[in-house]
């Protein structure tokens, strides 16, 4: 009697692979589209992989953040690679979170039923946003540190709960060590194990509704549409795309490696031609424009007010996009998302040209 | 027999609801009060300061600045091409950041969001809010102290 077998007098677990087994995806122009949430979870694995084996070398602290990454990355045998392949592929997992989103977002994805799966994914993007602002600080250097500064000012200017965000955030007034050892814990494990929950229910509700099709294929009949089996037809393809994007990664760790920087120092100037990453790099070159006062308020708060409002407006777009819910595609919710990909791509490379 | 059901049996029922719906809210809420207290450090006391030496005249050329610690916060000091000091607290009224000085035009600087602010610390252009706000600087046997009021 087999291992499968033995399980199966105790649990269910054919049913189990009899539903992957029947798993199958849409064969159409846009079929490629699928696979950009799979190569998300492969990056996500590997940050959690990474991230554990950093982990056993980091030591947080204002005196030995800095010179622990040093000691990775010049005395640990490949701990160079290590770092560069969390960092890289921190940068492709957020890149290709937000290329997921776009892509169901012009598809029409999110309509009922999928409203709940559009909601757990904007979830993990902010969270994934959140790991990459968290993470940023812990080399504890001085783009670091005045990316810290910047984006807990910014979170100050709420109204009413400003302070509080920002004491909370930097663990007292200023940015010190102690604001370190918070990220550490947010980056580490609060973070973590919050996204797992989230990421457990967005697959569990894509396993339970299936695949996704476009508004005007749904109207082609069933017995007319093309499929593939998920497995393996797919999974093969997904392998595939998995590996070159791992061999894309070490290409990159190798021949473009992220900087360490100058220790952070409380005294320094920021530096000439500072930014932030380049997924924030639309926010700070909008911040940039604003001037000190817009109308009554101060340019800041107008910045932060934009930010949270379009946040919260793109987060309830199934709610909001009502011909989708008929299963029609709306131009109107196109152009918003068009508008909005040109001002982002827009922002980002005035923010890299000036 | 529907008189019963919905009479005091429901009424009864809808107290037990009410009797453990307070207490569950009243036991969430007494373990969300200590960890979101427990979430925001105590206030660091302030530091009264009222002035600090900052160095020798030797360390200031014209056309130069430093950065010193006052108190928690830093300052700026400038010493402008023809000799005179100034100095300013060296944060950015914008988003926090260190600002520097630019020799060649006279100017504090913030490379951050490039804001621009002129040597006695108000905001000229770019997205800052307000001034720098400003300190005085007193040269006393050779020494460059920054203070809050006039040394007397």
């Amino acid at each position: 009697m087999g291992i499968m077998d033995w399980i199966n007098e105790r649990v269910n677990i054919r049913g189990v692979s009899e539903f992957a087994f029947k798993k199958k995806v849409p064969v159409f122009y846009g079929t490629i589209w699928y696979y950009l949430g799979g190569v998300s979870l492969f990056l996500f694995a590997i940050q959690l992989v990474t991230g554990i084996l950093l982990l056993l070398y980091y030591q947080p602290g204002a005196t030995t953040a800095f010179e622990s990454i040093k000691f990775i990355v010049s005395k640990v045998a490949f701990g160079w690679l290590i770092r560069e392949v969390h960092a890289w592929s921190a940068n492709l997992f957020v890149f290709f979170a937000f290329l997921h989103m776009f892509t169901v977002f012009f598809a029409k994805a999110y309509r009922k039923p999928r409203e709940m799966t559009w909601f757990s994914g904007m979830i993990l993007l902010i969270l994934g946003m959140g790991f990459g602002f968290s993470g940023y600080l812990l080399p504890w250097n001085e783009l670091a540190f005045f990316a810290t500064k910047i984006g807990s000012d910014i979170a100050g200017a709420v109204p009413f709960v400003g302070e509080f965000l920002l004491r909370l955030l930097r663990a007292g007034d200023e940015v010190t060590g102690a604001t370190l050892t918070r990220f550490y814990g947010f980056h580490i494990a609060l973070f973590p194990a919050f996204f797992t929950l989230v990421l457990g229910i967005h697959l569990i509700l894509v396993q339970v509704q299936g695949m996704s099709i476009p508004p005007e294929l749904e109207r082609i009949p069933e017995k007319h549409r093309r499929y593939m089996p998920f497995f393996p037809n797919f999974a093969i393809r997904d392998a595939l795309f998995w590996l070159i994007i791992l061999n894309i990664i070490a290409l990159l760790a190798v021949f473009f490696p992220w900087e360490l920087g100058t220790k952070a120092d409380p005294l320094a100037s920021a530096p000439a031609g500072i930014h932030p990453e380049w997924y924030f790099m639309f926010m700070f070159q909008t911040l940039k424009l604003i001037p000190g006062h817009i109308f009554f308020i101060e340019g800041e708060l107008f910045g932060l007010l934009i930010f949270v409002f379009g946040t919260i407006f793109w987060f309830l777009v199934p709610l909001l996009d009502r011909k989708a819910r008929r299963g029609q595609r709306s131009r109107f919710w196109t152009v918003i998302g068009v508008v909005l990909i040109v001002y982002m791509i827009m922002m980002t490379l005035w923010g890299y040209i000036v | 027999m529907d008189k019963l059901t919905k009479g005091p049996e429901t009424s009864r029922r809808r107290f037990i609801d009410i009797l453990l719906g307070t207490g569950l809210f009243m036991w969430i809420s007494s373990l969300i009060y200590p960890i979101s207290k427990y979430l925001v450090p105590p206030k660091a006391a302030i530091l009264y300061v009222n002035n600090v030496e900052a160095g020798t005249m030797s360390e200031f050329p014209p056309s130069s600045s430093k950065i010193i610690r006052f108190g928690r916060k830093p300052v700026i000091i400038v010493r402008q091409r023809n000799g005179k000091f100034s100095a300013l607290s060296a944060t950015c009224t914008h988003l926090d950041c260190t600002v520097q000085f630019k020799a060649d035009t006279e100017q504090i600087w913030c490379a951050c969001h490039n804001g621009y602010y002129d040597i006695t610390g108000k905001n000229i252009s770019g997205p800052p809010p307000s001034p720098l706000a400003q300190y005085i600087v007193v040269v006393k046997d050779d020494k460059v102290i920054v203070a809050l009021e006039e040394l007397t």
